[in-house]
């Protein structure tokens, strides 16, 4: 286990590193002058050649890789050019958003996604399957972003149930926060869960063909523990790792509903800090994303141990 | 009967009653499209900086009024020399700025000196560049000497580029702006909102608002559900024209087409072949039709414009027939440069809706007298770097919303290539005129020349969209400078 823990950790340091350097370089040939996006049409060249100098800009990319990286691994992680504050403090702000966002979006997901996956299975083929596929098939079909116009136009427009958009913050208070948030996780949630529960429903059909399950069921268990306790919980395997993928997604890939709902958040301050070249906010923040996906897939990882013993023993722990 | 009287009265009263305590509403909520990058106007050339603080946090010792007037602000008085170059300012007394420091010459003087200085990092250097020496004789006054006439001082000085800082807080500003205004910056949850408050020391008449907070919404989409559904009561630049009809229709909302100082021009490479030719220019200008661009591309609001000027300023000339739509002409012109079989250009357009969608309404003009347009979609990142610095394009669509700019065209370097002597001799003529009637004529002369070279295609003055509740009073129409004046915003 500790040799399998150290090389899930080296495998960190090594992506992270492949990161900074892909992303550093990406923005390196990417035009755009920083100062010129602050300074605007009416910038006088002297204005920019200070204002690059303040910004460490005029240095050669070499070394402001290095004093990049140098900054990461003491946890400096540098000012913003455009907003003039420390990024950390930035991120920190944007993650108080996105995490709790992306924690309620992929609970009510997985919620709502495993109960109808197992029963669409369990009913194979009859009118709850039917039902439960089309609901899914629209779920996949239908565009966040647009499902989100609709919510905002029935709850917030006609019913004035929930605010349109926004984010109180949560020194509002816990209920003010979660109110601004439960639309936009309503919208990141369905057509996640719909393509959760079908992974969920062809997943318990392959188990339910297993030998196991028949013997459980020659045991003399009925059908339905047989479904929760062997079928279910085998078939949750390849569901977890859908969850880890769209865990990363969550977190990072929700700049169109954070659009809708205007929401402070991770996708719009990445978006925001491209469209502003406010290049350290960028690199920053791919690292942060990169190390997060990766800490994820090591929970999953340690997810599938949990749930399958067989990957638990074994060479592993040696 | 009488009785019957006797409730209708108190229902009345009641109603009064009621009427009253809605009236004292004393907050709003402004929704803008994009976040200002910092809240410092004196160290960035983005429009939403001072659309937050300008007039509201921070003063200068001008200040530039709804119609676009000059009024005193910071200064009571002044007085000109009469060769121009000499400005005496008469500081009013008893300013403070908002952390309790008083404001004096010593503060006019530093102000001014950061902007000129050598390490300045002030968007707009360019209009200090003529002060010579800025000299403080007593805390209420200050001397500004300038090096040659320039007739545009006092409107100049009050951009919010030049407004008033405080040494003490000038690095802060970007974060914790201090200024002298009505409104206090209260705090700023990033990505979210900027609050301000009502300055209770305020040297002037105080805020009519107790509370603003400005809501950043950069969704055309939530921008109107936000307004919809009462979330935000005013957007004074509307990002969705599509659904004014929408507003206007809706009792509840008060919708106001105003006008902004953005020139929307179809800007032209005049250096690179074949627009150097002034007949290629001339075609172009004359396969453009203006009005379909308005109404496909900006929803029918928009004044077309002749020159490089905005209609509602006093000296504005109509020049909106030299180049009628007309293809055939553009045709024949085309065919005259040598260019019948036909033409290929680049269009790189920058990302606003009235470049996207009013650069594929032009190419398709275009093409119908044989110029091929390749559009090349850029961020604004890349058209600084590419089209404003590299001056590598050969037709971009962009709107120039500085105020009174028309001396772009003069520069010796500009991303259009235009050279003309002649054109920059009527703008320093117009830089030492302080006369408005010598003034006036010089501008006249300035639009009609550059409209004779055809130098870009002037298409339209962009409109500015208001939408807001019905029952706030207020707020600008136009927007002679880049401001959300909220100083005079009251609920009715």
């Amino acid at each position: 286990m500790a040799v399998y823990l150290s090389r899930r950790l080296a495998a960190l340091a090594i992506t992270l590193l492949v990161a900074s350097l892909v992303v550093f370089l990406v923005l390196e040939v990417l035009p755009g002058d920083p100062a010129a996006v602050m300074l605007g049409v009416n910038a006088r060249e002297d204005t920019l050649a200070a204002l690059r100098s303040e910004m460490g800009l005029d240095r050669p990319a070499a070394e402001r890789y290095l004093r990049w990286l140098g900054g990461l691994l003491t946890g400096e992680l540098g000012t913003s050019y455009t907003y003039g504050v420390a990024v950390g403090e930035l991120i920190a702000e944007r993650v108080a958003l996105s995490l709790p966002l992306a924690l309620i979006a992929i609970v009510l997901s997985t919620a709502i996604a495993i109960p109808l996956g197992v029963t669409a299975a369990a009913h194979r083929n009859r009118a709850a399957d039917i039902g439960i596929i089309g609901f899914t098939q629209i779920g996949i079909a239908v565009p966040n972003f647009w499902f989100a116009i609709l919510l905002i136009l029935l709850f917030a427009v006609e019913l004035k149930w929930l605010p349109a958009g926004g984010f109180a913050g949560w020194d509002a208070g816990l209920w003010p926060a979660l109110k601004t948030l439960l639309l936009p996780a309503v919208a990141l949630a369905l057509p996640q869960a719909a393509i959760l529960a079908r992974v969920t429903r062809s997943s318990v059909l392959e188990t339910l063909g297993e030998d196991y399950v028949r013997t459980a069921r020659a045991k003399g268990l009925d059908r339905r523990a047989a479904l929760w306790r062997h079928a279910v919980r085998n078939a949750l395997i390849p569901v977890v790792t859908i969850m880890g993928l769209q865990f990363s997604f969550l977190l990072a890939g929700t700049i169109i509903i954070e659009n809708v709902f205007y929401l402070p958040g991770l996708g719009r301050l990445i978006f925001q800090a491209i469209a502003q070249r406010d290049l350290i906010v960028v690199k920053d923040v791919v690292v942060l994303l990169a190390g997060t996906v990766v800490v994820v897939n090591f929970a999953v990882d340690m997810a599938y141990a949990a749930l399958d013993p067989r990957l638990r023993g074994g060479a592993h722990d040696l | 009967m009488k009785r019957h009287f006797a409730t209708l009265s108190l229902a009345a009263g009641l109603a009064l009653a009621a009427g009253q305590a809605l009236a004292a509403k004393d907050s709003l909520v402004l929704g803008m499209v994009l976040e200002p990058p910092h809240l410092d106007p004196t160290a960035g050339a983005a429009a939403a900086i001072d659309e937050v603080v300008y007039a509201n946090v921070f003063e200068g010792l001008t200040r530039i009024d709804r119609n676009g007037a000059v009024k005193p602000a910071l200064a009571e008085s002044w007085t000109v020399s009469d060769d121009g170059l000499t400005y005496i300012f008469k500081l009013r007394s008893g300013v403070n700025f908002h952390d309790g420091s008083a404001f004096d010459s010593a503060d006019v003087k530093y102000s001014l000196d950061r902007a000129t200085a050598e390490d300045s990092t002030n968007a707009q250097k360019g209009l200090f560049e003529p002060i010579a020496k800025v000299e403080t004789p007593d805390p209420h006054t200050v001397r500004i000497t300038l090096a040659r006439p320039t007739g545009n001082f006092l409107f100049n000085l009050g951009w919010g580029d030049a407004v008033i800082v405080a040494p003490e807080n000038a690095a802060d500003n970007k974060s914790k702006p201090v200024g002298t205004g009505p409104f206090v910056f209260k705090r700023w949850v990033k990505g979210d909102r900027v609050e301000l408050e009502r300055n209770g020391a305020y040297w002037g008449s105080p805020a009519k608002l107790a509370n603003a907070t400005i809501k950043i919404i950069p969704d055309p989409a939530a921008a109107a559900a936000a307004v919809m559904a009462g979330d935000v009561d005013a957007f004074a630049n509307f990002p969705a024209p599509e659904t004014m009809a929408q507003f206007e229709a809706d009792p509840r909302f008060e919708v106001v087409i105003g006008s902004t100082e953005g020139e929307t021009i179809l800007a032209m490479n005049n250096t690179r072949k074949p627009l150097d030719d002034i007949r290629v220019r001339r075609a172009i200008a004359h396969a453009v039709d203006r009005k379909a661009v308005i109404d496909g591309a900006m929803f029918g609001y928009g004044t077309p414009i002749g020159s490089h000027f905005a209609p509602h300023h006093p000296a504005y000339v109509d020049l909106t027939g030299r180049y009628p739509y007309d293809p055939a002409r553009a045709k024949a012109l085309l065919a005259e440069a040598g260019h019948g079989a036909g033409l290929k250009l680049t269009l790189k357009l920058p990302p606003p809706s009235y470049a996207r969608r009013g650069g594929e309404i032009i190419a398709a003009q275009l093409a119908q007298v044989g110029i091929e347009a390749e559009i090349i979609p850029v961020e604004w990142a890349q058209w600084l770097e590419q089209v404003f610095r590299g001056t590598d394009y050969d037709l971009t669509i962009v709107s120039h919303t500085e105020p009174m700019d028309i001396g772009i065209y003069a520069r010796d370097t500009y991303y259009f290539n235009y050279k003309s002597a002649a054109f920059r001799d009527v703008i320093a003529k117009l830089n030492a005129a302080v006369e408005d009637k010598a003034r006036y004529a010089l501008m006249a002369d300035a639009q009609k020349t550059i409209a004779e070279d055809s130098v870009n295609v002037f298409l339209f003055q962009l409109a500015k969209h208001g939408v807001w509740d019905a029952k706030v009073e207020g707020l600008w129409e136009n927007s002679p400078v880049q401001a959300n004046d909220l100083t005079e915003v009251y609920w009715k």
